[in-house]
């Protein structure tokens, strides 16, 4: 378990359009409700359009670069499995790879929530109290989704015990 | 209110715009520049998108012409070099207000077709130059360009990158929001208007007061004889020098300070903000205290070469690192002296013409047809990889059209009759018009097709509105340009309008037709962006904000 006077890194990745993004900002805005320097990158453009996203979270009591570099990622969370392979590389050794296999689909109201639900795994290995999560999560999401993603949140948290 | 924030570095300039009273924001989109003045119009500033950034640039010194009157204007790296012409000269004229550049570099080319590097400009055209590193010091020196540029009567280029606009870094606003003072009219014909004798002297007045800005940025430690300034007094340095231990010493820009700070936490550190003009005497002097000096900067060795210029002996990087972004890893090479082949890491998947992208139709007809294609800046740029691999030069905003007709003019007639310019509806309106205009004028002894990709938005940048489509930057109706009635205008022998994607046959038809039919024809492939059309139904209802 991380402890929050050392930077976390998390890198969050899948394909344009699974956000990747939405997740990445929910996790840099439960960080900074708890009090942390936060810093959160990413590349936009042609990522749009389909291809591989990449974005990456830092936080602790003062974070310097906000990018993370190979072989320094605590989590490395990825939203399709073909993205692990090109992601490995990011993970330190002994880092928690998060993978969408951990869900099972079924059991999502939306499947578009699939990275809310991984967030909800991360959530059990951060120090990061849920009140932080569930701001973030409100402050992030539109309304009508709220339900739908506050479960998936539910069962990603749940499933993390199977997480190594 | 000033509880700290987490933004990006494009919302926080467009935060400090807007807490200093800028009057009006311009720009045309561009990664990684795009969001600031989205950001500025949804924080209630007055922000509008123009045709290019020449324009953009133009109608923002207009502005900064007026008493009181500060002006922000916004674009990509490549796009300055589109707004180079007026800001050359206007660093002669200066400004009445006050009127900054914001330009956004993208070391490592994530959507951009070069990666120069944007603070050659500073030196070129002689305007100040501030470089933030985050979030807080893109407000912190959005306030300051415009102090700088409302004391000194010039316009201040505010140089970001990539992952300065693009990370969420947090903030706490510093000031609350200023009203302007009265904006008004004031003749004054030498500082304007730039006939020879009047620009003589204006030369000489920018060089005066760049001169006066960095006997300011020297402060005590250089400068020397220089009269007393008065100091700025907005939030932020122009440098800051933080002692560290040991031997080693950095000096650094922009978002290379944070990258070196964690790959050397022990070393002194010399941090420049106001990157032009440089203070060379503050930087003599850290220099001169260290064990070893070493420059660590993203792109050109900018800093580097104009430190060495002056004497001072500093290290610089190695040539591997002038390409693409830097990082910890890579500062950590460089401060280790590397120049080792750098690991080679996956490649993810390519971006791709989207499913039910209008474009697809097209390339998948220019590909059958075995097109030359002369294609341009856009999403459309795509068409260059598999499945259709339809694209055979992508050079600038608008060079579709020049090069097309460059083609059609030299080549064997075989070869020109199949030559086809690709240019985007937003792309058209912003550097393809007086191509058009050149393809009238002279005409290749073959003619030629110019296919307008016509999906109704500007598509790759995120969605946004330009003349064409009807509606100003939030979405208001406006005045459309209509595309085929300039083209008609211009006076091309044939203008069609089609939908390619419903009618895929006659469209490939039409193609095959103008290309053998040796005309002038103009062709605009019609249908919206499939991730734009929602958005658009929206803003075309009566009432747009009843929801469906």
């Amino acid at each position: 378990m991380p402890v929050t006077n050392q930077v976390t890194n998390v890198v969050i990745a899948g394909l344009g359009g699974q956000g990747v993004l939405k997740a990445s900002d929910i996790l840099a805005e439960a960080a900074f409700r708890a009090g942390l320097d936060v810093k959160k990158s990413e590349v936009h453009g042609m990522s749009q359009r389909g291809g591989s996203v990449a974005s990456d979270v830092r936080f602790g009591a003062k974070v310097h670069s906000p990018m993370v570099s190979e072989g320094q990622a605590d989590f490395l969370v990825v939203l399709e499995p073909t993205q692990v392979q090109p992601n490995a590389h990011v993970l330190k050794a002994g880092g928690v790879l998060i993978q969408p296999e951990l869900i099972d689909p079924a059991a999502l109201d939306n499947k578009r929530s699939l990275n809310v639900a991984l967030l909800g795994a991360l959530s059990a290995r951060l120090e990061i109290s849920p009140q932080h999560w569930q701001a973030a999560l409100e402050a992030n999401l539109p309304a009508n989704a709220r339900q739908a993603n506050a479960r998936a949140f539910e069962l990603g948290r749940g499933a993390a015990a199977k997480l190594k | 209110m000033k509880e700290p924030q987490l933004l990006s570095g494009n919302e926080a300039v467009a935060l400090a715009a807007r807490d200093a009273g800028v009057a009006l924001g311009c720009g045309y989109p561009g990664t990684p520049s795009t969001e600031i003045l989205e950001a500025f119009s949804r924080l209630g500033g007055k922000a509008q998108w123009c045709p290019n950034e020449k324009v953009a640039l133009e109608v923002a010194l207009g502005a900064a012409f007026a008493d009181n009157a500060a002006a922000i204007v916004t674009m990509k790296h490549v796009g300055l070099n589109v707004a180079a012409d007026p800001l050359f000269t206007a660093a002669y004229t200066g400004v009445s207000g006050a009127l900054v550049v914001a330009v956004a570099d993208d070391p490592g080319l994530a959507s951009s077709q070069n990666e120069q590097d944007s603070r050659r400009y500073a030196v070129a055209a002689g305007l100040p130059m501030l470089e933030p590193s985050d979030s807080q010091e893109a407000y912190d020196l959005t306030l300051k360009a415009l102090e700088i540029s409302a004391r000194w009567k010039l316009p201040v280029l505010l140089r970001l990158t990539t992952r300065v606009c693009h990370s969420k870094t947090i903030l706490s606003r510093r000031i609350s929001p200023q009203p302007p003072g009265p904006i008004g009219f004031r003749r004054d014909i030498p500082s304007r208007v730039m006939i020879p004798a009047y620009a003589r002297l204006a030369h000489r007045k920018l060089r005066a007061k760049l001169h006066e800005l960095e006997n300011l940025a020297e402060g005590a430690g250089g400068g020397e004889g220089a009269p007393e300034l008065p100091p700025l007094t907005s939030p932020g340095k122009l440098l800051d020098w933080r002692e560290g231990e040991g031997a080693l010493g950095i000096i650094t820009s922009g978002i290379s300070f944070h990258h070196a700070c964690e790959a050397a936490p022990q070393a002194s550190i010399m941090k420049l903000n106001l990157t032009y003009p440089l203070a060379l005497g503050r930087i003599r002097d850290f220099a001169q205290t260290v064990g070893r000096a070493i420059v660590i900067e993203e792109g050109d060795p900018y800093l580097a070469e104009a430190i060495r210029a002056a004497g001072i002996a500093v290290e610089g990087k190695g040539e591997p690192y002038r390409f693409g972004e830097l990082n910890v890893s890579r500062v950590r090479r460089i401060l280790a002296g590397d120049n080792s082949p750098e690991p080679v890491l996956p490649r993810g998947k390519a971006p791709q013409l989207c499913q039910g992208c209008p474009h697809r139709a097209v390339f998948a007809t220019l590909a059958k047809l075995e097109c030359i294609v002369a294609g341009d800046i856009g999403c459309y740029t795509l068409g260059v990889l598999p499945p259709f691999e339809a694209m055979d030069s992508c050079v600038c905003m608008g060079a579709s059209i020049g090069v097309g007709l460059g083609l059609r003019q030299v080549l064997p007639e075989e070869q020109a009759k199949k030559v086809v310019s690709v240019i985007g509806d937003s792309t058209l309106v912003h550097s393809g018009i007086t191509g058009l205009v050149e393809m009238a004028y002279n005409p290749p002894p073959t003619g030629h097709v110019v296919i307008v990709l016509d999906n109704a938005t500007t598509a790759m940048t995120g969605l946004q509105e330009h003349p064409g489509t009807g509606r100003r930057l939030d979405h208001a109706p406006t005045r459309q340009l209509v595309i085929e009635e300039v083209a008609r205008a211009i006076g091309l022998d044939e203008v069609h309008v089609i939908d390619p994607t419903d009618k895929p046959d006659d469209f490939a038809g039409l193609v095959r037709d103008s290309l053998a039919g040796g005309k002038l024809v103009l062709i605009i492939a019609r249908r919206p962006c499939i991730l734009a059309a929602p958005r658009i139904r929206q803003f075309q209802k009566p009432k747009p904000d009843k929801p469906e």
